[in-house]
């Protein structure tokens, strides 16, 4: 019998692949292959993005053409004939109606960096490039000469921006605050008028309360009016005269600037300082000039608000519908078809959350709470509370949108989690709940986490819906402040995703908001990071207490 | 195929239990002797359509070591987990006949699963310690009870791990998790919660199989001092184990009780001689 079975043929040496080095090659060529593309994006995006800040020397460029033009290089190329040119931020739009000019080399007939060439960055109008000449303050002359007016420019100019600052907090926060206070009067003028019909008592009370606190208010406006006119006084007149490379001279006021450097002759240090003032004003500020220049304070703020608002609504919805489905719901074709359903909503594109979120959570949840609570205020100023998109529904449209992520992962951590654990609690008389509750859900919490941190990643990059339910370009009221309730969740709030594209695409000066694209970019990433970096932190200190290894 | 060492006189009863015929049970009358903790009678068990135990009926005495052998997938540990009612969860399970404990029918339609499993204790094949602190793994059944006196649950926690012997090992770290312990302390430690609730009966499924030689031996000499407290129920692969550590050994296969009786007598001089042939190695 053996004899007429085929003779199976042996070779000498192994075949290569059975050796498997080529599949190591494979695997590992499309993991490094990956990981440069990752690393490259994100090389790309922090090189761009942390050297925004930093100071760049201004070159005085002559043109063969007898121009002289003071700008710092921005962008170098080499044109298709062979000849390099320079992209150049020469500032000063007011005198030239732009901000940034491309000169070939031939173009150039000599470069130089003077020592006393400023770059000032002002409130409005983007930078200002020259050569201080003289401080004044009104007619007179109080420092003539470039160096002296630049020291003593120095000098004044923290007190300046120290008032300007004050007078632009009274008004933007005692100021909101009377406001607040005088629409609240209003508001209770219309709800005595809806509850008990006007030419009430309750009514007439009502106007008369709104007539006390309108006065109040008024006062307190003079009080303030006198307030900042006293600050905006200590500012009036004095401003800093510059000449640019033409000769032409231009007062700036010093409450204008915000700040004012001399790049080519400051050392390490001050360059320095100049890059973290830069940080400072990015991280700390409201934006300024469209976006495009100042702080995103408000973004970062909303930023991390709504993914944590997110992850909180996310997470009880998520892990109580898994429990359902992995512990509780009979296995059959209905769960198959619940299951396979939640995997399909995660690749419904995000876009459509947002009109959903738009029509149901705005519209339909918020337009009734505005009935049902908010109607003076509907009346009053025609202006919806809730009834419109704000951070509230832009984190219950994410929340919907990382459902099926939660779910999912909740289930694989809950399908982990020991057959002997459970059997173990219900030998010891445990119900089925108490198992879930002690055993269950503590050993698969780690897991549920991981699916917690897949929901964060995804939804604090998201955009698309997020303009439709509550993002804005602008909104400087932080949906918590000072003023009562302290938690303002109907609030439209500004987010770093959208400013990315806001200042990318629809910014009017698109050359100086590239660096701020690419800044914003990084901060987001890094905000994102972080955040993950924080739940992987948790999850590693459930993971050692709830799951070490069994040998 | 098994095989008799004997040439058989009457057919082989392992035989006959094979090709699916029954055979009646051979129960030794001395262990009726001790009053029963538990009571089986008539028990049959299906998985769907597959019967996984056939009318078993057998007294287990109250205050001794029971010990189940017999092959594997002779329906040893589903007889252990019907009397928790375990099987329960398994959903295609069905059964007739019925078990009491202390007079209780255990499958009786009004029984409280739940409060009839406050009654029994069990430890498993794998040490399945609870993602908690040593504490907490013992107090278990006390905290899901609604026990919250910090007296009575220090107490009975030093009751219960030094009736596992395993005190003086974790007294010092009663709030480590219980997931860094060894394996023999984790199993101990599982046998500590199964006698925290103060267990009508015992229920040990092959407690030393995942166990290296030493621990085995640990939990080997604490089955022997739980002897006498408790009425212990094991189901042992290990036929020196049973013989060294059980009051009462059944002997089991294929779903049937072939022949139940005192240990020493089932080891030196059993009635059948299936039974001596598998008790003394040449068969299963």
């Amino acid at each position: 019998m053996n004899s007429e079975r085929p003779r199976r043929r042996r070779s000498s040496h192994a075949a290569l692949s059975a050796h498997g080095e080529p599949w190591i090659w494979l695997t590992g060529g499309a993991l490094s292959l990956c990981l440069a593309m990752i690393i490259g994006l994100l090389g790309y995006i922090v090189a761009q993005g942390a050297g925004t800040f930093w100071p760049r020397p201004l070159d005085l460029l002559e043109t063969s053409d007898g121009r002289r033009v003071l700008g710092e290089e921005s962008a170098r190329e080499v044109a298709p004939d062979g000849s390099g040119r320079r992209l150049v931020r020469t500032a000063n739009f007011e005198l030239s109606g732009k901000h940034f000019e491309w000169f070939g080399d031939s173009e150039v007939s000599a470069t130089t960096r003077p020592a006393e060439a400023t770059v000032v960055e002002r409130l409005e109008g983007g930078r200002f490039h020259g050569f201080p000449t003289r401080l004044l303050h009104g007619e007179e002359v109080v420092a003539d000469g470039g160096e002296a007016a630049w020291n003593e420019f120095s000098r004044l100019h923290p007190a300046a921006r120290k008032r300007w600052r004050d007078a632009w907090r009274i008004d933007k926060e005692e100021r909101g605050l009377l406001q607040r206070r005088l629409r609240g009067a209003r508001l209770a003028v219309v709800s005595a008028e809806l509850e008990s019909g006007a030419e009430s008592p309750a009514h007439a009370a009502a106007r008369e309360v709104e007539g006390n606190v309108a006065r109040e208010v008024e006062k307190s406006e003079r009080a303030l009016d006198e307030r900042t006119a006293e600050l905006r006084a200590g500012n009036e007149g004095w401003g800093l005269e510059l000449a640019t490379a033409t000769g032409e001279k231009v007062i700036l006021p010093l409450a204008d600037i915000v700040r004012a450097c001399q790049p080519n002759r400051l050392a390490l240090g001050g360059k320095l300082g100049v890059y973290a003032s830069r940080w400072g004003e990015f991280l700390g500020d409201d934006p300024r000039e469209a976006n495009s220049a100042g702080g995103v304070f408000p973004a970062i703020w909303g930023t991390v608000a709504m993914t944590l608002i997110m992850a909180l609504l996310v997470a009880p919805f998520g892990v109580l519908a898994a429990l359902y489905l992995r512990e509780y719901a009979t296995r059959g074709p209905v769960t198959a078809a619940v299951r396979i359903a939640i995997n399909n909503l995660a690749g419904v594109p995000s876009i459509v959350y947002g009109a959903f979120g738009l029509g149901f959570f705005c519209y339909v949840l918020g337009g009734s709470i505005d009935e049902l609570l908010f109607r003076p205020a509907l009346i009053a100023d025609g202006q919806p509370t809730f009834g419109t998109g704000g951070l509230l529904w832009a984190s219950l449209t994410l929340a919907l949108l990382t459902l099926p992520v939660v779910i999912v992962a909740t289930e694989e951590a809950l399908s982990s989690v020991p057959n002997s654990m459970r059997e173990g609690s219900y030998a010891c008389g445990a119900s089925k709940w108490q198992t879930i509750r002690r055993i269950v859900l503590p050993r698969a919490l780690p897991g549920i986490m991981t699916g917690l941190i897949l929901a964060m990643a995804r939804g604090a990059g998201e955009v698309a819906p997020l303009m439709l339910v509550g993002v804005k370009k602008l909104a400087l009221d932080l949906p918590i402040d000072g003023t009562f309730p302290f938690v303002h969740p109907e609030r439209e709030f500004m987010h770093l995703a959208y400013l990315i594209y806001d200042v990318g695409f629809q910014s009017p000066n698109s050359q100086a908001a590239k660096p701020m694209v690419f800044t914003i970019t990084f901060l987001l990433v890094a905000i994102i990071a972080l955040l993950n970096l924080v739940a992987i932190w948790i999850r590693g200190r459930l993971r050692r207490r709830y799951v070490a290894q069994q040998f | 195929m098994p095989t008799s060492a004997e040439t058989p006189s009457s057919p082989d009863r392992l035989a006959v239990v094979a090709g699916g015929g029954q055979v009646p049970a051979e129960v030794h009358q001395r262990v009726r002797q001790d009053p029963a903790v538990l009571e089986i009678d008539g028990f049959n068990l299906w998985y769907g359509t597959k019967q996984a135990l056939h009318s078993i009926s057998m007294p287990i005495p109250h205050g001794k070591v029971t010990a189940l052998v017999g092959p594997s997938g002779c329906g040893k540990s589903t007889l252990l987990r019907s009397v928790n009612r375990l099987n329960d969860l398994v959903p295609s399970v069905r059964i007739t006949g019925d078990m009491r404990l202390n007079g209780d029918s255990i499958y009786d339609p009004r029984m409280d699963v739940i409060e009839l499993r406050k009654r029994m204790g069990m430890v498993f094949q794998r040490p399945n310690p609870f993602p908690m602190s040593i504490y907490e793994n013992v107090v278990y059944a006390l905290r899901i009870d609604g026990e919250t006196s910090r007296t009575v649950l220090d107490e009975v926690c030093e009751k219960s791990l030094r009736g596992a012997a395993l005190w003086d090992e974790v007294k010092d770290r009663l709030s480590d998790s219980a997931l860094g312990l060894s394996g023999g302390q984790q199993q101990r430690l599982c046998i500590a919660r199964a006698i925290a609730a103060e267990p009508e009966v015992l229920l040990l499924d092959e407690p030393c199989s995942a166990l290296d030689p030493i621990a085995t031996g640990k939990v080997e000499d604490l089955i022997q001092e739980l002897r006498g407290h408790y009425s212990v129920l094991i189901v042992t692969h290990n036929m020196q184990q049973a013989s060294r550590s059980s009051d009462y050994t059944a002997f089991m296969y294929l779903g049937r009780l072939i022949e139940y009786g005192p240990t020493t007598d089932i080891f030196t001089k059993p009635v059948l001689r299936e039974t001596e042939a598998y008790v003394t190695g040449r068969f299963g």
